[in-house]
């Protein structure tokens, strides 16, 4: 058969990600033109840190949007013959390499590699951003009210914390309790938040001007409702025939979704409620209250405005951690399909092989260390950024 | 009065603090004695574990769950009719409220239960396995916290140096390679490539070819979010008053950094050492699973996957003490290593 060198390896690979490269360009190019204009986002090109941070969770943005474009091979597609076949090896039919090698089902690593990125990418924004409100919305009034309020949600958090995560996802992410009430039960209430607290932040401020008040509620309603319909009630949606309409999640995924909300909105509620103990002294809340304003209000336009610098910091680096935590799912095997190309399950799957071809784990090792390190890099540079005013 | 006498406490740094509040608090708890501390501390625990080992008993008490125990322990063939004639028998179907208070008044006398798994005692199955992870814990602390705050001290103590950026880069880089990452990657160097190190560990055994691996594994994940505590710290540090006067004086640098800066910069990553327990517990798992190591990681896996009820149960109020007893320990040290706050 047929091989390609190591230096061939990588000349194919930079090739491979031409629309990458590409996509890398004109953002970098639109981005640095108008970065006068775009407040902390124009600042990241004023740091090296920062802007490496961002080209590469850029490059795997791009990568998940173009997999299709990207990908030689179907990523589940098997050869049969390319076993734990080595990087570079010629498939024979299409004539195309198989550029990282074939794990221990003949399936192309690096097509796997590239439609990998696409769950990390699809699920951890999403549950990091969910957890983040949640902790906000719950951060904010117990640091803000303080007294029993602030004992109890503390005392939660606290108890979320000293769960263990391995032992929350044995228990939640198995394929027995997805078939229970509790996943979609769990889903009504973590959905729920973010919908409160989008319609507390317009009530707040636009209480007296009801028409436009209106016209944000239905807004967020519209939107809001569609995807909780579409998440959290899928059987009513598919009795009704319209599950095309609405977005739907797997249950395995909604599973995943909620115990990685579990595990990482108590982080957030913690760091909202110390800081917002810290501003709810400043001068500029007295005047609110003295005003007369909501304490929804101060809340809401007052006091979450002045700590968003670490809040931003926080997501991203919790977009790291979320990534890290799905790889320990796919690690344990547990909730995803078992032929899922995403990056734990395909770590789990090659480990036992390393004996015989030591670069089979690479790929999904690679991928999944470089994109926390983009997102801890991009971070970091933020945090700088933001500190410099 | 009072309130002024606060101001005094609070030393302008703590302002900046999130949880300077929480220092105050802290203080007048300390002020009426530490014992307060500890009862109320160990009050919260006893709640904590009752609320945890609700959560925990209604989950294995799932039906799905209860029909998975019911064929690990018969017969992995059984008819839907004979699992539920199995749980009948074994006392599974009685109302969870009324097992739950059983299996409670057990703890509370000491009786932790039966493992199904293991088919013994879990009394018998638990400590033993504790130590083989506090081995462990104790062998990548040792590693760890050292190496951490060399790292720290050094790329701080120059903020923005050369050897600060490349330490710094170097610690971020470890904090982005999870450990079932770089346990594998150094599997590949040392175990397949090198032939060094064993890529299994046995449970006990502490030769080095053994537990290298695990422990480098853990220590290296964890090293760099202390190192990177220690470098902030040290950094506020150097630009201190009292750190330019000590120039001023003439004091070589390594004086300055040993005599005068270490001490006050070493006081901020003590909590953060404190707070990595909890997740050393976490990253036990994930390692113990990597390497085939048996302890209490391996443990709570075997228990998860066969609902081992009892035995799981045991496993999470385990884990509870550990957070919370830690937390307390990292509470009351941080305020005696910290003249500033003590109160006179």
């Amino acid at each position: 058969m047929q091989q390609l060198s190591a230096s061939q390896i990588f000349i194919h690979t930079v090739i491979c990600f031409w629309p990458v490269w590409l996509g890398l360009a004109v953002i970098f190019t639109v981005s640095i033109a108008s970065r006068q204009k775009t407040g902390l986002y124009g600042r990241i090109f004023d740091s090296k840190v920062a802007m490496l941070g961002l080209s590469i969770v850029l490059f795997w943005i791009l990568t998940a949007s173009f997999a299709e474009l990207l990908a030689p091979f179907d990523p589940l597609e098997q050869f049969a013959a390319l076993k734990r076949a080595l990087p570079g090896i010629i498939e024979q039919k299409s004539g195309l390499p198989f550029l990282f090698g074939g794990d221990n089902l003949g399936r192309d690593l690096f097509s796997r590699m590239i439609y990998g990125s696409r769950f990390v990418l699809l699920i951890a924004p999403a549950a990091t951003l969910t957890s983040s409100i949640s902790g906000v919305l719950l951060g904010l009034p117990a640091g803000y009210f303080r007294g029993r309020l602030n004992t109890l949600l503390s005392f939660l958090a606290n108890l979320l914390l000293a769960f263990p995560v391995i032992l929350l996802f044995h228990l939640l992410v198995t394929p027995g309790v997805r078939e229970t009430i509790i996943p979609k039960l769990m889903a009504g209430l973590i959905f729920l938040l973010p919908i409160i607290f989008f319609m507390l932040l317009f009530w707040s401020r636009y209480g007296a001007r009801r028409q436009l008040l209106w016209i944000q509620l239905t807004l967020v309603m519209a939107f809001a409702g569609w995807i909780y319909v579409g998440v959290v009630f899928p059987d009513a949606v598919e009795a009704i025939g319209l599950s095309d309409l609405f977005p739907g999640l797997d249950p395995n995924e909604l599973n995943i979704f909620v115990a990685v909300v579990f595990a990482s909105a108590p982080g957030t509620f913690h760091i909202v409620r110390g800081l917002t103990l810290d501003l709810r002294t400043r001068d500029y809340v007295a005047a609110a209250q003295t005003r007369g304003e909501n304490p929804w209000y101060i809340m809401l336009w007052e006091i979450l405005p002045n700590i968003r610098g670490p809040l931003i910091v926080d997501v991203c680096l919790r977009i790291g951690y979320t990534t890290i935590l799905l790889g320990t799912l796919g690690f344990f095997g547990l909730g995803l399909a078992p032929e899922s190309p995403d990056w734990g399950s395909m770590i789990n799957q090659t480990r036992g092989f390393i004996r015989i071809v030591p670069t089979i784990v690479l790929p999904p090792t690679l991928a999944l260390a470089s994109l926390v390190l983009g997102l801890n890099l991009l971070a970091d540079g933020l945090r700088e950024e933001s500190l410099k005013d | 009065m009072s309130r002024q006498a606060h101001e005094r406490v609070k030393p302008g740094a703590y302002r900046r603090f999130p949880g300077y509040k929480f220092i105050i608090w802290l203080q007048n708890t300390l002020r009426k004695g530490l014992s307060g501390l500890i009862i109320s501390r160990l009050g919260i625990m006893l709640l904590m574990m009752t609320c945890l080992s609700i959560v925990v008993f209604y989950l294995v008490n799932l039906q799905p769950n209860l029909e998975k125990l019911a064929k690990e322990q018969a017969n992995n063939r059984m008819t839907e009719e004979q699992v539920q004639s199995w749980l009948e028998s074994n006392g599974y179907k009685r109302p969870i409220s009324q097992r739950y208070v059983e299996w409670l008044g057990a703890v509370s006398r000491g009786d932790l239960g039966y493992s199904t798994r293991f088919r013994k005692n879990v009394s018998d199955v638990l400590p033993a396995r504790l130590g083989y992870t506090g081995l462990l814990a104790f062998w990548v602390m040792i590693t760890m916290v050292p190496t951490a705050l060399l790292l720290g001290i050094l790329a701080g103590m120059r903020e923005g140096s050369r050897s600060d950026r490349v330490l710094s880069s170097l610690s971020i880089m470890t904090t982005a390679t999870p450990e079932y990452v770089s346990g594998i990657i150094f599997t590949v160097i040392f175990s397949s490539w090198l032939g060094w190190l064993k890529g299994v560990s046995k449970a006990g055994d502490i030769t080095f070819a053994n537990f290298a691996l695990p422990v480098m594994t853990m220590a290296i994940y964890g090293l760099g979010y202390i190192a990177r505590i220690t470098r902030a710290s040290m950094a506020e540090v150097m630009n201190k008053q009292y750190i330019r006067t000590a120039r001023l004086k003439g004091l070589p640098f390594h004086l300055i950094v040993i005599r005068h800066a270490l001490r006050n910069a070493l006081i901020a990553p003590f909590t953060v050492i404190m707070l990595q327990f909890p997740w050393l517990l976490t990253g036990v798992v994930i390692v113990e699973k990597l390497f085939n190591y048996k302890g209490f990681g391996w443990l709570l896996v075997e228990a998860a996957e066969n609902n081992d009820i009892d035995l799981l149960l045991s496993c999470s109020l385990v884990s509870v003490a550990v957070v919370v007893v830690t937390q307390l320990i990292a509470d009351i040290g941080y305020v005696l290593l910290n003249p500033r706050i003590r109160v006179k």
